[in-house]
């Protein structure tokens, strides 16, 4: 609900885009975004390890690896980082296919631009492409990543699916 | 996802809802709970631990009395599930990168 979509690029259906105007200053966003990645990626449901994972990691390099850690030491793939250029712009691998597995040949693309407004305040855009990689599913997926708007669309699927429940069970 | 699907199921039950509801006007005893419901209290109790483990309702022991109230986090799970992956995810980075802002500003 906070970002926004980029409405003037027109529809790709092999990408997603998103815009969050962040009140922090450029370099603040990019440190937050790629250092402190574990601090607030929602770990407790966008995991892929049988472990619970405490942190997301990216290794400040290209080439580097992005992956989660588990409580028990383990760590899971995620992806690559395909651009480094700090404080303006990231590119990242996202590797983890429509079953939520690591698969290193995937190679979907998130870009993320950091675009200082001011000093104290950060445009950034994310941009998930080449969706297509993900072949007969990629609507599905497209779903899981973008469902601006479908809000009122899934609470009435969730009305309708509670109520035939209700009705069965009583 | 399997969280919010969790709290999906949860409210997906008759009776839970009711729970929920009464619970989110205020906290409650399970004994008062059961009352004017057509279930019995241990019954009560199951939905209850249902909702407990969906993140829809906490409880905390006063003396031999166990207090229920609403749980904020299986609501904000549901609501950011609705929302999507990234509107999720940058949301969460929205908040973080603002809070590490005003920590520099306000040492």
């Amino acid at each position: 609900m906070m970002a926004e979509q980029i409405m003037s690029s027109g529809f790709d259906p092999n990408c997603v885009r998103k815009v969050v105007s962040v009140a922090a200053p450029q370099s603040i966003a990019w440190q937050v975004f790629t250092q402190q990645m574990g601090t607030w990626w929602p770990l407790a449901m966008y995991k892929i390890g049988k472990a619970n994972a405490v942190d997301a990691i990216i290794e400040p390099r290209v080439g580097g690896r992005w992956y989660e850690r588990g409580d028990d030491g383990s760590t899971c793939d995620w992806g690559r980082v395909l651009a480094w250029e700090p404080h303006a712009r990231l590119v990242l691998s996202w590797d983890i296919t429509a079953d939520w597995q690591y698969d290193p040949g995937l190679n979907t693309e998130i870009e993320v631009r950091f675009i200082a407004e001011g000093d104290a305040r950060t445009r950034v855009e994310l941009e998930h492409r080449k969706l297509d990689r993900y072949g007969d599913r990629r609507d599905e997926m497209r779903t899981i990543f973008d469902k601006t708007g479908d809000w009122g669309q899934l609470l009435a699927a969730f009305a309708q699916m509670a109520a035939t429940r209700a009705k069965k069970a009583g | 996802m399997i969280n919010a699907e969790r709290v999906l199921d949860a409210l997906g039950d008759r009776t839970r809802r009711r729970i929920f509801v009464r619970l989110r006007n205020r906290a409650c005893y399970a004994g008062d709970l059961a009352r004017g419901m057509r279930v019995t209290r241990s019954a009560v109790s199951q939905h209850l631990q249902v909702l407990r483990a969906a993140g829809l309702v906490a409880v905390r022991a006063e003396g031999t009395r166990r207090l229920y109230r609403v749980d904020t986090r299986g609501v904000k799970t549901l609501r950011r599930w609705l929302d999507g992956f990234w509107e999720e995810t940058l949301g969460a980075f929205k908040e973080a990168a603002e809070e590490a802002a005003s920590r520099v500003r306000k040492p």
